[in-house]
């Protein structure tokens, strides 16, 4: 018995996506990726000299990751400047997008990468991973492979893919749960999983099997974005 | 993708096939290629290390970036702004991750310790080669035709993988544009330009020029377009 | 791309000012395209987006509940901030801000407040315990120069389609009515900004990134447009060099024009 979802997606339908790359002209590389009704944008600065110098590396490059929320992006005003949720997150990005970079040709260099969410519908860590994969690869960084990126879920029994905001509040049965993933995508590679909530162990195969193929046609739209740029230049 | 041989000046590579290609995405299938810069090899396949041109010419593959910061290579040349002058020589920004620096010898001519900052002082631009790629920056020099600090006209920025397209090919292109403007123009492989020529309007009209020829990546047959360009852009 | 001026780009754009030229031959008191979005968030109480050329603002508008001041007990407040956030400009580093990221929401609030275009005595929940903070959120996602007078464009525009939210009977916000009043806004007060820059002694409008780079001084002016009647409500000069009275008053006749040229594509939200 197929559970109801409230707007009428079926279990392992994602959200209307859309995604475009330079969105910032100033920076090397850009992106904008959506799920549905949550926006991000992502831009990246570098290979460029990191300071305080203290902080260099002399066999490779860093990756830093700055993720946060628009203050107006959320409906309780979020007072402008990091929190521990922003922090964490842009950590687990950072360890997300590492696997597929190539930084060692860069030593004492970093790459800033700015993620910023300008409407939040629940699954924002996920298209914030990959609003920044997409900026990365448009920058021209090495990079082995996209990372894509999707929030598995549960509501009550049944498994879900791209969690609404109501769903992630979900409360009835076994309540909701969250289980964002970002995984390589031409390879059986996770390199984000987080989970809130109650699931079984042996949900855990299906769950990662449901992410994979979600993932599949996000690499989709990604790789759309990034061809449909050329072509726009090509244009003239 | 379909080929087109306009005229001989356009055709960047006659054997060559070019596709757009995304980080991790297959080129071809096959034991005989070699995988050249941006791509590599998984098993039997040619996959892209990065978002850019796949260009096939006989059995190497690479991929070119379309955008991104300058990566300094030995021999480039570059156009970079002064930022500091100290005892040895002086460092300068080539808009790279690391900055680059002009030693006092690799001067030309003798300059005296003394008036350093009177040959070239912080915000003067100079052009200037490459010679030497390290970790903390690149060292330069003057000694080579064409280079040295350049006075007058004004200098912009280009992405610098353009560069290759604006220079056109043996600089059938950038020849056309100074031709049709009268300018004097100088590329740095790191994407900055410099333009001085004898007339406001001249000077504009060259710096569109260029704009207009580093944003067209896969368009063919560019040198009769950019002829048509210059008509209807008097 | 964060090379910071060459001295000679600045002589030839001293030059060429000066002739009356520009590299996008734009004309000197001339703006660039302008685009207006709104509804950027559906999350804000009112948003904006801004496009002036290449550079772009986002703009949101929040309501909360609080304390009024002490020595305004029935009145609401205002709060303007903005941060200079590293996606803009390879210029801009992480950390406490630089003059530049003070300034600008300072100048905005000025020209907003100065307007007298929000009644702030009209946003009183309980008095002398509960008032409405309107917070103007300026958030700059590509700076390629006028930051300030796009930030005031969406802050406006923001403010006229912006609605107060409904209070449950705790006093907080309730998400999950619809807002239906408007804020208490001046049906014909709109307050937007234009600077001007001096460069040798030319004077420019809505400069790029790179021209602004070159000169030498910068000043602001807030103005309304209420009735038929143009005012000026606030001004702030920047920068080393001096402007001269003729040139002054000069800017201050240009005003009006200006905000006609603005006043296009911005009818349509008023």
């Amino acid at each position: 018995m197929t559970h109801k979802r409230p707007d009428g997606r079926k279990s392992d339908e994602l959200r209307k996506m859309s995604a475009k790359v330079g969105v910032v002209p100033n920076a090397d590389g850009s992106a904008m990726f959506a799920f549905g009704d949550t926006v991000a944008i992502a831009a990246v600065y570098g290979p460029r000299l990191l300071h305080p110098q203290h902080m260099q590396d002399p066999s490779t490059g860093i990756l830093r990751v700055n993720y946060d929320l628009l203050s107006f992006s959320v409906s309780d005003r979020k007072k402008p400047g990091p929190n521990r949720r922003a922090q964490e997150i842009s950590k687990v990005t950072e360890w997300a997008l590492l696997p597929v970079l190539e930084l060692k040709e860069f030593p004492n260099t970093v790459i800033d990468v700015q993620i910023y969410i300008i409407q939040a519908d629940a699954g924002t860590r996920t298209a914030g991973i990959n609003a920044a994969s997409l900026a990365l690869a448009h920058a021209g960084i090495p990079m082995k492979d996209l990372v894509c990126s999707v929030a598995v879920g549960k509501q009550d029994k049944e498994l879900i893919v791209d969690l609404s905001k109501e769903e992630e509040d979900f409360e009835e049965g076994e309540g909701a749960t969250d289980f964002p993933i970002a995984k390589i995508a031409n390879k059986d590679a996770f390199t984000l999983v987080q989970l809130d909530g109650k699931i079984s162990p042996d949900l855990v195969p299906e769950a990662l099997s449901i992410a994979a193929k979600a993932c599949e046609k996000v690499y989709d739209v990604q790789k759309k974005a990034l061809k449909d740029e050329v072509e726009r230049e090509a244009k003239g | 993708m379909t080929r087109q041989i306009d005229n001989k000046e356009e055709v960047i590579s006659e054997k060559a096939e070019r596709k757009v290609v995304v980080p991790g995405e297959v080129i071809v299938v096959g034991e005989d290629y070699l995988p050249g810069d941006g791509a590599r090899r998984e098993g039997e396949k040619v996959v892209s290390s990065r978002f850019g041109l796949a260009e096939i010419v006989g059995r190497v593959i690479r991929v070119l970036s379309l955008f991104g910061t300058f990566i300094p290579r030995r021999g480039n040349v570059v156009i970079g702004r002064v930022t500091d002058v100290t005892f040895r020589g002086w460092v300068v920004d080539v808009d790279a991750a690391a900055a680059g620096f002009l030693a006092l010898d690799e001067c030309p001519r003798f300059i005296n310790p003394d008036e350093m900052d009177r040959f070239l002082g912080i915000g003067d631009i100079v052009s200037a080669k490459i010679w030497n790629v390290k970790t903390k920056g690149s060292d330069l020099t003057l000694d080579g035709k064409g280079l040295g600090k350049l006075e007058g006209g004004f200098i912009f920025r280009v992405i610098p993988s353009r560069v290759p397209r604006i220079i056109g090919r043996e600089g059938s292109m950038v020849g056309l544009i100074k031709e049709k403007t009268g300018c004097q123009i100088t590329i740095g492989q790191n994407g900055w330009i410099w333009i001085k020529g004898n007339t406001s309007d001249a000077e504009i009209r060259a710096r569109k020029a260029i704009e207009f020829v580093a944003d067209k990546v896969l368009v063919e047959g560019l040198t009769e377009k950019m002829e048509a360009w210059f008509e209807k852009n008097k | 791309m964060a090379m910071d001026i060459a001295n000679l780009t600045k002589e030839r754009l001293k030059a060429m000012f000066a002739e009356g030229k520009r590299f996008d031959g734009r004309k000197l008191d001339e703006l660039r395209e302008l685009e207006i979005e709104t509804d950027i968030s559906n999350k804000a109480e009112g948003s904006a987006r801004v496009r002036l050329g290449k550079t772009e603002v986002l703009v949101g508008i929040k309501l909360g509940p609080g304390e009024p001041y002490p020595d305004s007990p029935e009145r609401g407040n205002l709060t303007v901030s903005a941060e200079l956030m590293p996606i803009a400009s390879p210029r801009y580093q992480a950390g406490p801000p630089e003059f530049n990221g003070i300034e600008l929401p300072r100048l905005v609030d000025r020209a907003i407040r100065e307007s007298k275009m929000i009644d702030l005595d009209k946003l009183c929940i309980k008095a002398g315990e509960k008032v409405w903070t309107v917070y103007i959120d300026i958030f700059p996602i590509n700076d390629d120069g006028n930051l300030i007078d796009a930030a005031n464009i969406a802050a406006l525009v923001a403010l006229k389609i912006a609605r107060v939210p409904e209070i449950t009977k705790e006093g907080k916000v309730d998400h999950d009515k619809e807002a239906k009043d408007k804020l208490p806004l001046s049906k014909d007060i709109a307050p937007v900004s234009f600077s001007f820059f001096k460069l040798g002694n030319s004077i420019i409008v809505d400069p790029t990134r790179e021209e602004a780079e070159a000169c030498d001084a910068r000043i602001t002016f807030g103005l309304s447009k209420s009735k038929d009647k143009y005012l000026i409500n606030s001004c702030q000069k920047k920068g080393e060099a001096y402007f001269t009275g003729e040139e002054l008053a000069k800017m201050s006749s240009m005003l009006p024009d200006l905000y006609e040229q603005v006043n296009e594509k911005l009818k349509k939200f008023l």
